[in-house]
């Protein structure tokens, strides 16, 4: 397989409510991409557009409509889709159009408009659920999200206050995020105070619904060279996704995770990943989730992750900072933008463009790590300088 | 964000400017009506949920017992052997109070959701449904919970023939 190398990333302000449709926002996000490499649409010979359910934008088959917005017109374009873990999934199928050689450059964009629907753009996950046995019983996504942080919580001892420093971190890295729709400096106690919405989930362990997009310029060794002296490679990908049953499943631990991230650690002859890897950005729609994927891509033992941040490990002054960006939790959650949004900050950090979000130790290699789906997909990617 | 860039793409739309009228909207609203077929395992679970009675799956590769029920195992990924009645009791795997519906307007008073792993089944085998008849703030893991039944004229093969799990008696 050839090596592949980002050249470019662009994205959006991330916001509530935006006047520009889906494909407007797709074409700002990717035209900063390209100019960020210095190429033009016919430089491009691919096109991949990650965005998750149509039931949001209200467009069905959404993919096609997104097209043009998104540089597909007239190119080899698909779009792919593995739920909320699309974002960082997209970029992994861009990677697998030039290192199998048959193309040199792919444009990759990760596109979500959530405003559209009314009253909430939560009641859009109601049909992602069993017609018989769940939907009947009034399920929503906030149902199970807050079920697997009890499950985590019980098994490993975790308290709330513990979960809520990720939340307290994340919207203040997001101070330093201008594209950022929730950037707050708040306290454990506003968390603990903040609305009972799911218990133990409440309103500040949840990121925002947001419209949005972020782009990304994949391209071989040879078209990079021609581009820049500064790329960045992509070393290692991986996905899983377990099964469907969630309710068979021991929720406290996503195993599935652990196999995308042990396949891209084999890829990016990762051994040791806390050694080797200098930060991530790990999925965080939900404060808890990002200690549940900091312990699945092997960055924390079973159950370590919230003494890490309890000791300040995961700052971005720390010795493994986490969400530099300010992630889902601060930046905002359009949910496949979110996750190309990770990717767009690993390019960031590595080339040191990522200003006052630069992390303080030097840095070589980060993750990033998306998920989705019914608590069951688990997608990464390992990028370095 | 790159510090190379200086103009953030995006023009947000703020609540009050909608309600003045400062953006032009179009509306639509989609029905989709849709009759979804139980399938042939669900069939079966459904007709014994009119009974009172809970049914799962074995299979004899793997030796688990599977509920919610399938005419396949998915990870030998072969035919489940028979039929096999379970307990309509269990215990609370994880539970959450839930003050939000579906379209995530708010409860008045919350709900309480949990994974119930099936007596009788596989370790681990867990269905989802609704606590009742029990203090919210008194719900703990491990807890054991019987199931109550809606009386048996009013079952009509659906998930809902049970009300919710209670704690045991």
């Amino acid at each position: 397989m050839r090596r592949v190398a980002v050249i470019g990333a662009g994205m959006t302000k991330f916001r509530r409510r935006m006047l520009e449709t889906g494909r407007e926002l797709s074409f700002e996000a990717s035209r900063m991409a390209l100019d960020s490499a210095g190429m033009e649409i016919k430089d491009v010979e691919s096109v991949v557009m990650g965005t998750a359910p149509d039931a949001f934008d209200g467009i069905h088959m959404k993919g096609d409509y997104l097209m043009d917005g998104a540089g597909g017109t007239d190119k080899p374009y698909s779009r792919v889709y593995v739920g909320g873990g699309t974002g960082v999934f997209a970029p992994v199928a861009g990677w697998w159009h030039v290192a199998s050689g048959l193309f040199d450059s792919c444009l990759v964009v990760g596109e979500e408009k959530m405003s559209p629907l009314r009253p909430h753009p939560q009641y859009a996950f109601w049909s992602i659920f069993d017609h018989t046995l769940e939907r009947p019983l009034g399920v929503t996504l906030l149902w199970i999200f807050s079920l697997e942080m009890r499950r985590y919580m019980h098994v490993h001892g975790v308290t709330e206050e513990d979960i809520a420093l990720v939340s307290v971190k994340n919207k203040g890295n997001a101070m330093d995020h201008p594209c950022a729709q929730l950037p707050a400096r708040i306290t454990v106690d506003d968390v603990m105070k903040s609305e009972p919405i799911c218990l133990p989930v409440k309103r500040l362990d949840v990121s925002p619904t947001s419209d949005g997009a972020a782009a990304v310029m994949l391209v071989s060794e040879e078209v990079a060279r021609k581009y820049t002296d500064d790329p960045v490679w992509v070393d290692g990908v991986g996905w899983n996704v377990d099964t469907q049953y969630w309710t068979n499943r021991d929720l406290y631990y996503p195993r599935y995770v652990e196999k995308a991230a042990r396949m891209a650690y084999k890829m990016a002859k990762i051994d040791n990943p806390r050694k080797q890897i200098d930060f991530a950005e790990v999925y965080d729609p939900f404060d808890y989730k990002e200690l549940h994927h900091l312990e699945g891509v092997l960055l924390a033992d079973k159950g370590e992750a919230p003494k890490l941040t309890r000791e300040g490990v995961t700052q971005r002054d720390g010795d493994l900072p986490v969400n530099p960006s300010g992630g889902l939790l601060g930046v905002g959650n359009p949910i496949a933008a979110a996750g190309t949004m990770k990717v767009c900050e690993l390019f960031w950090q590595l080339r040191g463009e990522a200003g006052k979000r630069q992390v303080k130790k030097e840095v070589n290699r980060g993750l990033a790590q998306a998920w989705g789906d019914l608590l069951q997909v688990g997608t990464v990617i390992t990028m370095r300088r | 964000m790159s510090s190379r860039i200086r103009k953030y793409p995006g023009t947000e739309m703020d609540l009050k400017e909608i309600e003045a009228g400062k953006f032009l909207f179009s509306s639509y609203e989609t029905v989709l009506r849709y009759s979804f077929t139980s399938g042939v395992a669900i069939s079966r679970f459904l007709e014994g949920l009119k009974e009172g009675q809970l049914w799962a799956r074995e299979c004899d590769k793997c030796g688990r017992i599977l509920i919610p029920p399938r005419m396949y195992c998915e990870e030998d990924f072969r035919s489940t052997d028979r039929w096999v009645r379970v307990r309509d009791t269990g215990k609370v795997n994880t539970y959450s109070i839930s003050y939000v519906n579906n379209d995530a307007s708010r409860r008045r008073t919350p709900v309480v959701v949990s994974v119930i792993e099936i007596d009788g089944a596989s370790k681990g085998m867990g269905i989802l449904h609704l606590l009742g008849e029990v203090d919210p703030r008194k719900v703990t893991v491990g807890m054991k919970v019987e199931a109550v039944w809606k009386p048996k004229k009013e079952r009509r093969g659906a998930i809902t023939d049970i009300v919710y799990f209670r704690p045991r008696r």
